[in-house]
């Protein structure tokens, strides 16, 4: 079969090839709208985190920092170490956009979230010699970035009309949502090991001052896991070499 | 809370592993032991979060059966485990919460 790519096809395919993923983002868009008015973050701050921070974990993340008093500046780091990951898909797909222009790689790389890497390397590894691939990539990204938008706005609104959304138990909903998004990573026993030992060491510094616990947690696990790496070399760190997405939409 | 200065500080600290990586076209090779260690910032950084939030109770350890965010928080875990499914996992662990909540009444 020969297909002819056009810019306009190109864009239209990443498009249509983000759309599971989208679906799969928008109870994660209004329960972060929600959850974001009833932690303590004005409406407008929590429109603001999507519109330009735009990094769904990050979000959660900050704003449960934000409900449990934390400053600026632990949250603002925090949201460094969770979203530094990009780095790797960045080196990963680096690769590919060389030809590009900073006109380009600006806005790409604003957009650039777990699920369009997920997307739009797929394309990109594809052997077709389309010169389109950048355009497939930009219909990813917007898509996604308009739907991450519009769902955390309806969860704003939500959020204001439904009063007192903690009385059900809705903090517990960024809890189920993290433990969903974790055990499908724990692949490995020092990955298992490492999520164990960071969860334990925050209960235990929880005391610590200004949260300084949580990160002392983090890096805790990391060297543990890091550790039980090569005191178990039968368990395989070679997908060390792909990043890992977050989510566990991963289209086929 | 300066609200500006925060999504300010986000938005930057964000932009830049996203950008920055991208912006170097590739001549950049990570250093594998960051690489390595990087793996296992998500779900640290998620475990870390989860924890406290299942384990304390206005500062303190509480196991008791009463403590609905433990009990629904395991079988959200256990559901998470056996299905790896994200939405069925959610809406799972929020009933299992409502029901812990109705049967044991803290």
């Amino acid at each position: 079969m020969i297909e002819t790519h056009t810019r306009r096809s190109e864009f239209i395919a990443g498009m249509r090839d983000t759309i599971p993923l989208e679906v799969g983002s928008i109870p994660f868009g209004i329960i972060f709208g929600a959850l974001a008015v009833n932690s303590g973050l004005s409406p407008a701050a929590a429109m603001g985190f999507s519109l330009f921070v735009y990094a769904g974990s990050a979000q959660f993340i900050a704003s449960g920092l934000v409900a449990q008093g934390a400053g600026i500046p632990l949250i603002v780091f925090t949201t460094f170490i969770v979203n530094v990951r990009h780095a790797l898909y960045g080196a990963t797909l680096a690769p590919h956009m060389k030809h590009l222009s900073q006109r380009w790689l600006l806005p790409l790389g604003f957009w650039l979230t777990d699920e369009t890497f997920v997307v739009v390397i797929t394309r990109y590894n594809q052997l077709d010699q389309s010169p389109f691939k950048h355009w497939y990539h930009l219909g990813s990204s917007i898509l996604m970035y308009l739907n991450w938008n519009f769902w955390t706005f309806i969860g704003i609104v939500a959020g204001q009309r439904i009063p007192d959304l903690s009385s059900y138990g809705l903090a517990f909903a960024m809890d189920v949502t993290f433990i969903g998004m974790i055990i499908p990573q724990l692949k490995n026993r020092p990955m298992a090991l490492a999520a164990l030992v960071a969860g334990l060491s925050a209960v235990a510094l929880n005391n610590v001052p200004n949260k300084l616990g949580l990160i002392l947690a983090v890096f805790i696990g990391i060297a543990v896991g890091l550790v039980a790496e090569t005191l178990l070399p039968n368990d395989t760190v070679e997908d060390a070499l792909k990043p890992t997405p977050i989510t566990e939409e991963i289209p086929s | 809370m300066n609200e500006v200065l925060l999504i300010a500080g986000m938005t930057l600290v964000t932009f830049i592993p996203r950008y920055g990586v991208l912006a170097l076209l590739g001549r950049l090779e990570m250093p594998k032991p960051i690489f390595r260690a990087l793996r296992y910032v998500p779900v640290t950084v998620l475990s870390a979060i989860i924890f406290p939030d299942l384990f304390l109770k206005d500062g303190t350890l509480n196991l008791a059966l009463s403590n609905s965010f433990l009990a629904a928080g395991i079988i959200t875990m256990l559901v998470s485990w056996r299905t790896k499914n994200l939405l069925l996992t959610i809406v799972l662990g929020m009933v299992a919460l409502w029901v812990w909540r109705a049967l044991i009444p803290a």
